[in-house]
């Protein structure tokens, strides 16, 4: 995927919003979760999102197509959850390959269409990986602080299956993200390396930690430059910060990775900070204010939206992105 | 990673980012948390006090490391349990893991189940090129999947680099191979050996020279490389005195830092600030470092003895004579002279006019110092069991004229210790030793000896009124016999305390099947230095009774910790385990045939022959001596003590082998075998017969195979004739006579000493005997060329494990290999009801010949893996289930 690096050095790519917001707004029953496929599925599917690709593919689509529209470079696929050890969760780890598969020809699907549509601006799929919900280095115990719910070898399989299968349903690039445990993650690009091995091709990766307050830390205790060393032995396309925050707490993260970094750096932050109902209500323009802060400063070379983010947000974000020039990787080389 | 402004930074991470640069000045690698260099963090670890383990973590970043090394290369630990366990404790202590680990073994499975828990990048120590250049390239290309830098020794095929051509050579060639595959360069760190000066040896003069070298010519000559070294090694012929070794270090480190080393494994608290050092210290030195002068090692060497505090030997004897009687007795008891013992306990006699003021008073005044000396660590067991010795003469000399005054008056009076090996076990040195140092503070010590039945004992604890009962054992039937006790002492009511020990016991077993049989406290003594602190608690009426309940609440917990660890740690069906076998490709393997098949004896084996096979590290491990022989003997704080009892052992083996006090017999025999799954069936003129082997079903990682003995013979069905072979050797013949001879002198030192040395006898005999097996009997290593200290480390090709031991711990094979060889008759070893050898000093065991083969434990097993074995034997599987109820994973009784 040299284009795509290319592109990178030469214009601010702009990358999707929220999947789960868009989908909300649906208003999608039980049956629509369930699909004819599943109508017997012991397990209540409600709220699996993923597995909409595979029961409500048109819903996906369409929703891939707005953001396209809007005028994204990069849309990630429905995936987030999409890991053997998180479906188990809706006993459905045994097709968690199709999913993927399945996920990511959807997301190209609505790529191509608009990238034929306009050669010259070409659109890409990153596949989604999320974090799961177990973690490597935290004991779900606190009376027993040496216990781990999952090692390091199981999260490396489910991501290799996982990634395997974004790569075979056409996903130009892989997407760690939201990563609050780093062992997670580098099982995760563990993963990737060795999937790189298997088809003899180098595969962009970008990677998104995800930051808990306003200690600048991630869940499991690293600091912002800390995570950056403990990721840096892949040759990443991008590392950047996304969710939990809005974008202007996360500001000095970002500072920091990007004058640390020796990639390029992305940010998808949520629309502000939740409400007292738990909603993020920042307005797009709002948005924007925050995020222009980023691109005046030269910080950044990829921006989106996490959380609450829909394609009026992500049409903002296209228009600012036309207005300035990227970040340039520093004076580190490697 | 990253080259900034041209340089190559090092960037490192635990919750927190280090970066090595140019700028950062040397970075302090803490070296406490590793089994091999610290003591205590080995105890912890060992006794999985993880809790206490942290804090020695926790005590080095404050200290000031920068780094944290963490090593668990230890044979007794599962150092992949034990590397993850602790790395993952010490994710959860943010004031720790807040700075980079350097995960730190030469075992690659414990490298990488480290790699496996940590999040942040650290340091891998180590690689090299040892094993060529395949394993390397996978070792560094795993590695950087990680995202770990990585220490590389300068070490290759050929050995470890010992020069400054070598340790460039090595360094530079390793350099080109990462490079090929891409490796970071700023991860890579370089160790080029740091070995010691100042040895007396003519080739040690440069070494110090030598690393400087290397290290200036890679950090001239491989670009972005780091380096790193061990700094103690430096100073090793110097232990003892650590003024010297101190000043040693930090003129090394500045020397070293100058030729551009980055980071070292050190003690900082063991530094000496370089412009403090003493100007002419400093001057000398620098001479052995830097090799100035022919004779600076002398010179340094002479200096030296002013730090360290000689005293005149004679003078001080001088003083000591012109002392009261009461303070000599003091001093012979402290020193363990029994030379004028007599006449000092007549002389003291008339000062204080009884026999019973003599023992109350001087006698017991100067047990009581000893007990406190041994107590703080000041004196060691050798020295104690000496003054044991004078005591026990000097209340010898006063016993007669103590029966006379008894009439009269009342015997001094001391809690009452009972104690007894249980019944099936023979081994008693351990108990021995709890005994002295037992009499030494003031216990009065009733020994019922060896395979005691329980009612024995129990009947010996009420008629002597005992005060404590202390059990002991050696092999594992015996563990099952305590409990036994346990049970018997709860049916009549006892209530008097119970210690556990010996080598088989542990913490964990008293916990979970002990302590719940007796509401009476139980206790578990890791060593007889223990015993001593322990008894004393418990005779305290008002200390006791907190003593005790913090003991059952302790037991409580652990119970409990265990039920979960249980629970956590994972097996696979027996099926699964057998279907994960080690295998070779038999096709390919042509077994050796022997030079001989049958059953040989071997009667009265020479025994200065074997002498010289003794493996001596365990002889002083028996006296509570730790360090490896013969480092030990200039060991700064045991040394003196250790030359001493050396020299002791070495005479009474030149008493026994001249005047044949002790006689050793032995039998081996070498028989056509194949395997079946996990039988082997041996075969000998037309006879066959067929042995059992137990199989790991713990779950592996990936690629590595759940053994059992039996994988290392050739399957029936690959069509390849094999061989397997067994032996048994005492050297048992004469030892009851030799321990009534000195059990008659009073001399329990010696007692100990002719056990011990039996002891080692008979491991030298067995390994004399498989060296010849090897080399002639059955012969497939006629060349076989290898110092006696090579041969402890097991170097040679084959193995020899013993049925009960932890590769095959069902100890009821032991009766088939004694069948076999017709052992009983051949060498007068007779088995006990609980399959110990009687008498102790023998050794007995298979011999298996595959190249592969290796020595391995066990681990616990599963409930099918039983009923199958149970099948296989033709034996209950209850009766089974008896026989290896520590390695079940499971508790038949529930």
């Amino acid at each position: 995927m040299e284009k795509i690096k290319e592109i990178l050095s030469e214009r601010i790519l702009v990358l999707d919003g929220a999947m789960g917001t868009m989908i909300q707004r649906k208003k999608l029953d039980d049956k629509d979760y369930h699909g004819e496929r599943f109508k017997d599925h012991s397990t209540p599917l409600k709220g699996n999102n993923d597995l909409l690709c595979l029961t409500r593919p048109d819903v996906i689509l369409d929703i891939h197509r707005e953001y396209l529209e809007a005028g994204a470079d990069i849309i990630e696929t429905n995936t987030f959850t999409s890991t053997s050890i998180a479906q188990e969760d809706y006993n459905l780890q045994d097709i968690v390959y199709e999913l993927n598969v399945e996920a990511a020809k959807l997301a190209r699907q609505a790529a191509d269409e608009y990238s034929s549509k306009d050669p010259s601006k070409p659109r890409f799929v990153a596949g989604s990986i999320g974090p799961t919900n177990r973690s490597a280095s935290l004991s779900p115990d606190v009376q027993d602080p040496g216990f781990r719910n999952i090692t390091f070898d199981q999260l490396r399989d489910a991501y290799f299956e996982q990634s395997k299968a974004l790569m075979e349903g056409g996903s130009d690039i892989l997407l760690v993200e939201t990563i609050f445990d780093t062992l997670n993650a580098k099982a995760a690009l563990f993963a990737i390396q060795d999937l790189e091995e298997e088809l003899g091709k180098t595969i962009p990766v970008m990677v998104s930690g995800t930051i808990v307050d306003a200690s600048g830390r991630t869940l499991s205790g690293q600091t912002v430059e800390a995570f950056l060393v403990s990721v840096s032995h892949v040759d990443l396309m991008s590392i950047g910060l996304n969710c939990s925050l809005g974008a202007k707490e996360l500001r000095p993260y970002l500072q920091t990775l990007a004058k640390e970094a020796p990639f390029q750096v992305s940010v998808h932050p949520n629309a502000g900070l939740p409400n007292e109902f738990g909603e993020y209500d920042q307005s797009p323009d709002q948005m924007g204010i925050e995020i222009e802060k980023f691109l005046d400063e030269g910080l950044v070379n990829i921006i989106g939206g996490c959380c609450g983010t829909t394609p009026a947000h992500i049409k903002v974000l296209v228009e600012l992105a036309k207005k300035y020039q990227p970040r340039e990787a520093g004076e580190v080389v490697y | 990673m990253a080259e900034t402004n041209g340089e190559f930074i090092l960037k490192l991470s635990g919750l927190e980012p280090l970066a090595v640069t140019r700028a950062s000045n040397f970075i302090n690698v803490g070296e406490r948390t590793n089994v091999t260099g610290s003591r205590r963090f080995l105890r912890l670890i060992k006794e999985e006090e993880y809790e206490e383990a942290l804090e020695v973590a926790l005590e080095q970043v404050k200290g000031g490391a920068q780094v944290l090394d963490v090593n668990m290369d230890e044979g007794m630990i599962d150092g992949v349990y034990a590397m993850t366990k602790f790395l993952n404790l010490v994710a959860s202590e943010p004031d720790i893991s807040r700075i980079p680990i350097m995960i730190d073994s030469s075992k690659w499975e414990i490298l990488e189940a480290g790699l496996k828990v940590v999040q942040g990048k650290s340091i891998v120590n180590s690689i090299s090129l040892k094993e060529g250049e395949d394993v390397f390239f996978r070792q560094a290309r795993t590695i950087k999947k990680y995202g770990a830098a990585v220490i590389v020794m300068a070490f290759d095929e050929k050995g470890q680099a010992d020069n400054f051509e070598r340790r460039i050579e090595i360094c530079e060639r390793a350099y080109r191979l990462l490079e090929q595959i891409g490796f970071p360069l700023s991860d890579i760190i370089f160790d080029p050996n740091i070995f010691p000066v100042g040895t007396g040896m003519e080739e040690h003069r440069r070494n110090a020279i030598d690393f400087f070298r290397a290290t200036k010519w890679i950090k001239e000559n491989l670009p972005g490389v780091k380096v790193s070294g061990g700094v103690s090694n430096v100073s090793f012929s110097f232990r003892g005195n650590q003024k010297v070794r101190e000043a040693m270090h930090s003129a090394f480190l500045f020397h070293g830092i100058q030729a551009g080393m980055d980071m070292g494994i050190v003690n900082p608290s063991l530094l000496e600030v370089y412009d403090e050092i003493p100007e002419e210290l400093l001057e000398k030195v620098e001479d052995v470092l830097l090799d100035r002068k022919d004779n600076a090692t002398e010179e340094l060497l002479d200096y030296a003895d002013k730090f360290k505090g000689n005293i005149d030997k004679k003078a001080e004897e001088e003083v000591w004579k012109s002392l009261p009687v009461e303070k000599r007795l003091e001093h012979a008891l402290v020193k363990g002279i029994n030379e004028d013992i007599e006449k000092d306990v007549f002389e003291a006699l008339e000062v204080v006019g009884s026999p019973l003021k003599v023992i109350e008073g001087p006698l017991m005044d100067g047990m009581n110092v000893v007990g406190d000396l041994f107590g703080s660590g000041k004196m060691f067991l050798p020295q104690v069991v000496k003054s044991a010795r004078v005591m026990k003469q000097a209340v010898g000399f006063l016993t007669p004229l103590l029966e006379e005054e008894k009439e009269s008056n009342e015997g001094p009076s001391m809690a009452r210790v009972v104690l007894a090996t249980v019944k099936g076990d023979v081994h008693d040195i351990g108990k021995n030793i709890v005994g002295v140092v037992l009499a030494c503070n003031n216990f009065e010590v009733i020994d019922l000896g060896v395979m005691v039945p329980a009612d024995k004992i129990l009947d010996a604890v009420e008629e002597h009124q005992a005060a404590i009962l202390g059990l002991s054992g050696l092999i594992t039937p015996s563990l099952d016999e305590m409990v036994h006790v346990a049970r018997e002492m709860e049916k009549k009511g006892m209530e008097l305390p119970l210690l556990i020990g010996g080598a088989t016991t542990s913490r964990i077993h008293t916990a979970v099947k002990i302590d719940p049989e007796y509401s009476g406290s139980v206790i578990h003594v890791l060593d007889a230095s223990r015993s001593v602190t322990v008894s004393g608690s418990l005779i305290q009426k008002e200390a006791s009774e907190g003593f005790v309940k913090k003991h059952k609440s302790e037991y409580e917990d652990l119970r409990n910790s265990h039920a979960l660890r249980q629970s956590e740690k994972s097996f696979i069906s027996f099926n699964d385990a057998q279907q994960n076998r080690w295998t070779t490709d038999w096709m390919e393997f042509e077994p050796f045939p022997p030079k001989m098949t049958g059953v040989q004896r071997i009667s009265d084996q020479d025994l200065s022959e074997l002498r010289k096979f003794i493996d001596w590290t365990p002889f002083f491990q028996t006296w509570m001596l730790k360090g490896k022989y013969p480092k030990i003997l200039e060991d700064s704080s045991v040394g003196s003590e250790a030359k001493k009892l050396f020299e002791d052992a070495n005479k009474m083996l030149d008493w026994i082998i001249e005047d044949g006090k002790l006689k050793a017999h032995g039998v081996f025999g070498i028989f056509r075998a194949n395997s079946e799954q996990d039988d082997v069936t041996l075969e000998l003129n037309g006879k066959t017969g067929t042995l059992s082997f137990l199989r790991q079903q713990g779950k592996k990682g990936p690629g590595i195979p759940n053994l059992s003995l039996a994988d290392f013979v050739a399957p029936k069905d690959s069509g390849k004739q094999d061989h397997m072979g067994a032996f048994a050797v005492s050297t048992g013949d004469g030892i009851k006579d030799l321990v009534a001879y000195f059990e008659e002198q009073n001399d329990d030192y010696n007692v100990i000493m002719v056990k011990a040395l039996a002891d080692r006898l008979a491991e030298a005999f067995a390994e004399y005997l498989h060296f010849r097996v090897r080399k002639e009997f059955w012969g497939y290593a006629p060349d076989e060329q290898f110092s006696n200290e090579e041969l402890i480390r097991e170097k040679y090709s084959g193995i020899r494990p013993a049925p009960g031991y932890p590769a095959c711990p069902d100890h009821t094979e032991k009766i088939k290999l004694f069948e076999l060889l017709d052992a009983a008759e051949a060498t007068g070893i007779k088995l006990t009801e609980s399959l110990a050898m009687d008498p102790p000093p023998s050794v007995c065991g298979w011999y298996f010949a595959h190249p592969d083969s290796k020595y391995f434990g066990l681990g616990k097993i599963a409930e099918d893996q039983v009923k199958d074995y149970s099948k296989r034997k033709s034996e209950p599987i209850q009766e089974m289930e008896k026989w290896l109820k520590p390695v079940l994973n499971y508790d038949p009784d529930l």
